[in-house]
């Protein structure tokens, strides 16, 4: 979506092999990368690498790395609506409150009402939807803007979660929530030995080759489908370079989750979202119009999408997203509490940013909200590992999100890009 | 009275690609109320940003003589301290400051920073006295209407201690009470010394108060009249704004006309930003399959605002009229009844209102037509890519691939995205509003190829467009509007840019 040219060479060419030597593009082995779309992965890659040395590898052992998904799945989750409302070019200053009331919601309907467990969460969802409906109505139809509307929400909601808790925790929470936030799959198919990696888990390993075997399935279905139509595609051997570095990224996750404790459903749950909602983006009309609205409101508008339907409908998935996580997080604590989601908001808007959402709208990806986020993940992970204070923690992830956002509209700047 | 406070002479100043002025020379006498007059991208605008210094010196060649000393200004300021001072047809004003406080804005009546108050709105108000404006200064901007906008506009001028007044379209936006009093004002400016140059596409006024007019074309100065010695009158002021030959720039086309496809009657639209303006006035038009109509009429004429009400109630308030397809009564409420009805509209404004410029071709192309890309929501992208390359292939669009992002383009292909776009949603009725505005001239001649090849489908196009030549060199009939009026209707062979440009100046009787 976004190759790099100056302004005075006409036109830029997007995947395809690329050309190396383009500014903006840097070449590894004949491979030729595009940097701003790229970069993101590419800094994840280095900051683990980084925090493995600095913590002597303790970073990517079995148990750490499940710490750090269960750790931070609410945020991820929220993530990938933040993306998706920056990509509109709106905000949502609301969320770390309406995690905590849906998460009040939940406990009182749970542990004070003896409600059925899943009757409970999809109550607490629905009410998530409506409360994205609320803040969507005042956004799309009255024409507030979303800063305001969310930033009222922000205090609205918090006030409503004092209301219903009295100021006191709620807990303890049914066993299923709590798996759901902090367990993991059973072993149903018993372990199998791994040498020298001990034993592990053969159903998560099972999932594991399932899901490598599905992506290279639909890659690949995808690449002939473009051939056909006479597309630009990746060479061979650079599509199976891909492939054959996503599957190792994938079995190596699996085998040290394996090693562990099995799979935590929240990662499972993770992985259906983000297939999901990646989907959505790129192939749903709802999607594009997503892009069309914060790439340019006024050609949007012009070309016939139903602008005030599509930001509400985002806001809706907003605030459901969030009773998800609010479920989550209350599961994970086993209580609801008034100070639940206190500053949730900004990690999300934040994991959009340093993945690659642009400030103007327009520009992003599901994809790269959770690389985002899990660079602040790893950042928080590891920094706490080598036993730095909580403000150097601070102190760095400011710094991390002021650099890609810079970067950003560094490498936009030196495109010439118009606007 | 020959003395002359400005000279210009010899005034060239280009663009990439575009020569906006070639040798201008514009002489103006002291204490006189200058007009110049051009068609639209005649050169006036530029020639008027040369002498403000918006484009300072070194940007252009020529020589600027101002109260008998050669200026090179480096900027606004330079100008204005010389005492020229330019008032822009977008008033820039900040609506939501005070009379007072706007006229002294970047002047503050100060002592050591601190703002004067007392002096500073004692001062304002003796200058709306002078300009005959009865409001409080410490009233806001935007609680008054736009012509006394204008006059606090002037206000601020004198506050300068102008000598040369460059009024931009002064009366565009003005309804005929405050344009009467706007052009009496000039007059008695004019009487207390301070030289007025004015720039307007309404003759009538011309020839009422000015004293000599310039008249530009094609970025040259054609002549330079004197009202009271060459007794000049709008058809005079008119031969020397059209005075030029056509010559093929036009590919050839055999209309096949068949019966009514679209017509839009009685058609009424209010400013959304100033209530109880007429934009659009009880037009009336009709276009037949296979029939390319022109709509020609001057800035602020109501063209693309006609345009855009009737696609979809993109513009206005207040909308009355009925629109027929092909006999059948239709209402158009949204861009989206818009489009099923088979009624595109593309736009004069690519960049604001065409494009998503940080997006790629195919995106762009399937825009407006992802409904018909896609099967319960999903959209197809392999069909859209086949769509998209095309329509590269078919309109020559210049990109090395349909996933080259559109921002990059040159104007005449991201106009030939824009087409490719609507033409995509298998429109019947095209409105095609400045199609060719800024692009070159062999893009040019591609797009009226498409023009014609969209007729020859039995399409109806109406094309809006500033320039007369165009019109004349690609339409079957023309229509022109005239203050949010329908003032002729002129078919091909009676059509000439004189007969056109006076039905387009054609004020209100």
């Amino acid at each position: 979506m976004s190759s790099i040219t100056p302004a005075d060479v006409e036109v830029g060419a997007k995947g395809g092999g690329g050309a190396p030597g383009r500014p903006g593009r840097v070449s590894l082995g004949g491979l030729s990368v595009n940097l701003r779309s790229s970069g993101i992965y590419i800094a994840f890659a280095l900051i683990i690498v980084l925090f493995s040395v600095l913590t002597d590898g303790a970073l990517l052992q079995p148990q750490n790395i499940s710490n750090i998904i269960v750790q931070n799945s609410y945020i991820l989750i929220l993530a990938i609506g933040m993306i998706l409302v920056i990509i509109a070019g709106h905000i949502d200053l609301s969320v770390g409150s309406v995690v905590a009331v849906t998460g009040a919601l939940a406990a009182v309907l749970m542990v004070n009402m003896g409600v059925p467990w899943p009757a409970a969460v999809l109550i607490t969802i629905v009410a998530g939807a409506l409360i994205g409906a609320w803040q969507g109505y005042w956004i799309a139809y009255f024409g507030i803007p979303a800063f305001i509307v969310t930033l009222a929400g922000m205090l609205l909601f918090r006030a409503l979660t004092l209301t219903v808790l009295g100021n006191q925790g709620i807990g303890p929470f049914p066993d299923q929530v709590r798996t759901l936030a902090n367990g993991f799959t059973d072993g149903w198919l018993g372990n199998v030995g791994l040498g020298p990696l001990g034993g592990a888990d053969l159903f998560s390993l099972l999932v594991g080759i399932v899901a490598i075997a599905g992506m290279v399935l639909a890659q690949w279905r995808t690449r002939s489908a473009r051939k056909g139509y006479g597309q630009a595609v990746d060479p061979l051997a650079l599509f199976a370079l891909k492939m054959a570095a996503g599957a190792a990224v994938i079995l190596f996750l699996v085998v040290q989750l394996a090693r562990f404790k099995n799979l935590p459903w929240v990662l499972v749950l993770l992985a259906v979202l983000v297939l999901a909602y990646s989907l959505m983006a790129n192939r749903t009309v709802f999607g594009r119009q997503i892009y069309a609205i914060g790439g340019n409101l006024h050609a949007a508008v012009m070309s016939g999408v139903k602008v005030k339907s599509v930001v509400f409908w985002i806001f809706v998935n907003m605030g459901v997203l969030s009773a998800i996580a609010g479920v989550i997080f209350a599961g994970r604590l086993n209580q609801a509490g008034p100070t639940a989601g206190n500053s949730f908001e900004l990690d999300a808007i934040a994991a959009a940013f340093i993945g690659g959402a642009a400030v103007q709208g327009g520009v992003g990806k599901v994809v790269g909200a959770i690389t985002g986020g899990l660079i602040m993940a790893v950042i928080n992970n590891g920094m706490s590992l080598i036993g730095s204070p909580s403000e150097r923690v601070m102190l760095v992830k400011g710094a991390v999100l002021l650099a890609a956002v810079a970067f950003d509209v560094w490498t936009k700047r030196r495109a010439g890009t118009a606007r | 009275m020959t003395e002359h406070i400005l000279r210009m002479s010899g005034i060239t100043k280009t663009f990439p690609g575009v020569t906006a002025l070639q040798d201008v020379n514009l002489a103006v006498r002291r204490g006189e109320i200058h007009a110049i007059c051009g068609e639209n991208g005649a050169g006036k605008s530029t020639l008027m940003k040369v002498l403000s210094g918006v484009y300072p010196h070194g940007q252009y060649d020529g020589e600027i003589t101002f109260e008998g000393r050669r200026c090179e200004f480096g900027g606004i300021r330079d100008s204005e301290h010389a005492g020229i001072v330019i008032i822009h047809q977008e008033l820039a004003l900040c609506p939501q400051l005070s009379i007072a406080e706007n006229i002294y804005l970047g002047n503050e009546r100060a002592t050591r920073g601190v703002i004067d108050w007392n002096r500073t709105n004692y001062e304002a108000g003796e200058l709306l006295r002078r300009v005959g404006l009865r409001e409080n200064p410490t009233t806001t901007v935007s609680d008054i209407g736009v012509g006394k906008q204008q006059l606090v506009e002037i206000a601020k001028a004198l506050s300068k201690e102008v000598k040369l007044l460059i009024l931009d379209e002064p009366t565009a936006a003005l309804n005929d009470e405050d344009s009467a009093h706007l052009l009496d004002l000039l007059r008695g400016l004019r009487d207390e010394g301070i030289t007025c140059v004015i720039i307007s596409h309404k003759l009538n006024e011309v020839t009422a108060i000015a004293d000599s007019v310039t008249i530009l074309r094609d970025g040259r100065t054609i002549e330079t009249l004197d009202m009271a010695v060459d007794r000049v009158t709008e058809d005079r002021i008119i031969s020397g704004m059209v005075g030029r030959a056509l010559d093929n720039r036009f590919p050839p086309r055999t209309p096949a006309i068949g019966e009514e496809a679209f017509r839009i009657e009685d058609w009424t639209v209010y400013s959304p930003s100033q209530p109880g303006r007429k934009v659009v006035d009880g037009a009336s038009l009709m276009l037949r399959r296979g029939e390319i109509v022109g709509l020609a009429g001057l800035m602020g004429a109501g063209r693309t605002e006609l345009a855009m009400s009737v696609f979809g109630r993109t513009y206005g308030v207040h909308i009355s009229g009925r629109i027929f397809k092909g006999g059948e009564r239709i209402e158009l409420r949204t861009v989206q009844d818009a489009i099923k009805h088979g009624v595109a509209y593309a736009t004069e404004d690519r960049k604001r209102y065409g494009l998503n410029l940080i997006e790629d071709i195919k995106r762009n192309i399937s825009a407006a037509w992802l409904k018909g890309l896609s099967r319960r929501g999903w959209v197809n992208e392999y069909e859209e890519y086949r769509v998209a390359q095309q329509f590269r292939g078919s309109m020559n669009i210049k990109a090395p691939s349909v996933d080259s992002v559109v921002g990059k383009l040159s104007g005449g292909n991201q106009q030939k995205v824009v087409l490719s776009k609507w033409i995509l949603t298998e429109p019947d009725v095209l409105i095609l509003d400045e199609p060719t505005r800024g692009i070159d001239v062999g893009a040019k001649y591609e797009i009226y190829m498409i023009i014609n090849r969209l007729a020859e489908q039995g399409k109806a196009v109406l094309v809006i467009s500033s320039e007369l030549p165009e019109l004349l060199g690609l339409c079957d009939r023309i229509y022109t509007l005239s203050e949010g009026r329908v003032t002729g209707e002129v078919p091909r062979e009676e059509a000439t840019q004189e007969r056109l440009m006076y039905l387009m100046t054609k004020g209100q009787e």
